[in-house]
């Protein structure tokens, strides 16, 4: 590989890396609602406004406690062994997400009107 | 502009290459449609036909590469996908063939830069007539991850293509 490839390389990342903060910090949309999965299928659907605080059950008698307050989502605590999801940051934006691996629960956050793009592009 | 020319100068010569090209393009494309290389992210793949056309870039010119990749692209858009799935893939193919021959021309960046360059403004492109299709914008935000994942693929057909092309070179031109 010659010099001139890797500055093509790095330059493209770089620009790739500023188009992603500029998205995530000015142009995500806010999230109204998150939904709960577990093994793939959504069992629960919270709005952001409410003040709630649930255990989710997961697989493996894996157990999540997610908490929501002033409009942001958080896991709170896991029987997980690594308890990853716990050490995320609260999530509020469209299309943020809390994965639990483990116990197979996944939080996401939506914005207000569902699109379905999945279906157009294959 | 290569060792094939000089030799055989005439369409006659050129044209069984072509063909066998295409038709290895076509057999790479159907490959990928059986076995979705998938990383996790919709949209992202490996792009094997690429190699197809890099090498064609490299032994006799543009001008072949667009006919192979274009043709390449009806006929497999045809056989295996749908109207839309054309539209994406004709746009992917046609910038990535601009953008990979413009940067072979600067004679500055070896065949592993040029194939990143084509991996990344095919995915570009293919989100750019996503934003038309689906009218939005917000899909935009895919683009980091399509770049990255340009750069990562771009680099693997690049290095087949710095193996093959001397090889093929050497078959063709014997």
């Amino acid at each position: 590989m010659k010099k001139n490839d890797w500055i093509l390389i790095i330059t493209i990342l770089l620009i790739a890396a500023i188009f992603w903060l500029i998205h995530t910090k000015f142009l995500q949309d806010e999230g109204s609602y998150v939904t709960i999965s577990v093994d793939g299928k959504v069992i629960h659907q919270y709005s952001l406004e409410d003040d709630i605080d649930v255990e989710i059950k997961g697989v493996n008698e894996g157990i999540n406690r997610l908490v929501i307050k002033n409009g942001k989502a958080k896991m709170i605590d896991a029987n997980c062994p690594d308890k990853l999801c716990v050490h995320q940051k609260a999530i509020s934006k469209d299309k943020e997400t809390i994965v639990c691996l483990p116990n197979k629960v996944v939080i996401e956050v939506h914005a207000k009107e569902e699109q379905e793009y999945d279906a157009v592009v294959k | 502009m290569t060792q094939l020319l000089n030799r055989r100068n005439n369409l006659i010569n050129k044209i069984p290459y072509l063909g066998v090209f295409t038709a290895g393009a076509i057999i790479l494309s159907y490959i990928e449609t059986i076995i979705p290389f998938y990383f996790g992210i919709p949209g992202v793949k490996l792009g094997l036909t690429n190699i197809m056309i890099l090498i064609i870039l490299y032994l006799t010119g543009t001008k072949d590469a667009f006919l192979v990749s274009i043709v390449r692209i009806i006929l497999t858009g045809f056989l295996f996908t749908n109207f839309y799935s054309l539209l994406y893939s004709l746009a992917g193919g046609i910038v990535s063939l601009i953008v990979m021959s413009l940067l072979k021309r600067t004679n500055r960046f070896s065949i592993i830069g040029v194939s990143v360059a084509g991996g990344i403004f095919h995915n570009a492109a293919q989100i750019l007539i996503a934003i038309f299709v689906v009218e939005t914008a917000s899909i935009a935000y895919y683009l980091p991850i399509l770049i990255i994942s340009g750069v990562v693929t771009g680099m693997l057909i690049g290095i087949l293509g710095k193996i093959l092309v001397p090889r093929v070179r050497a078959v063709i031109v014997r």
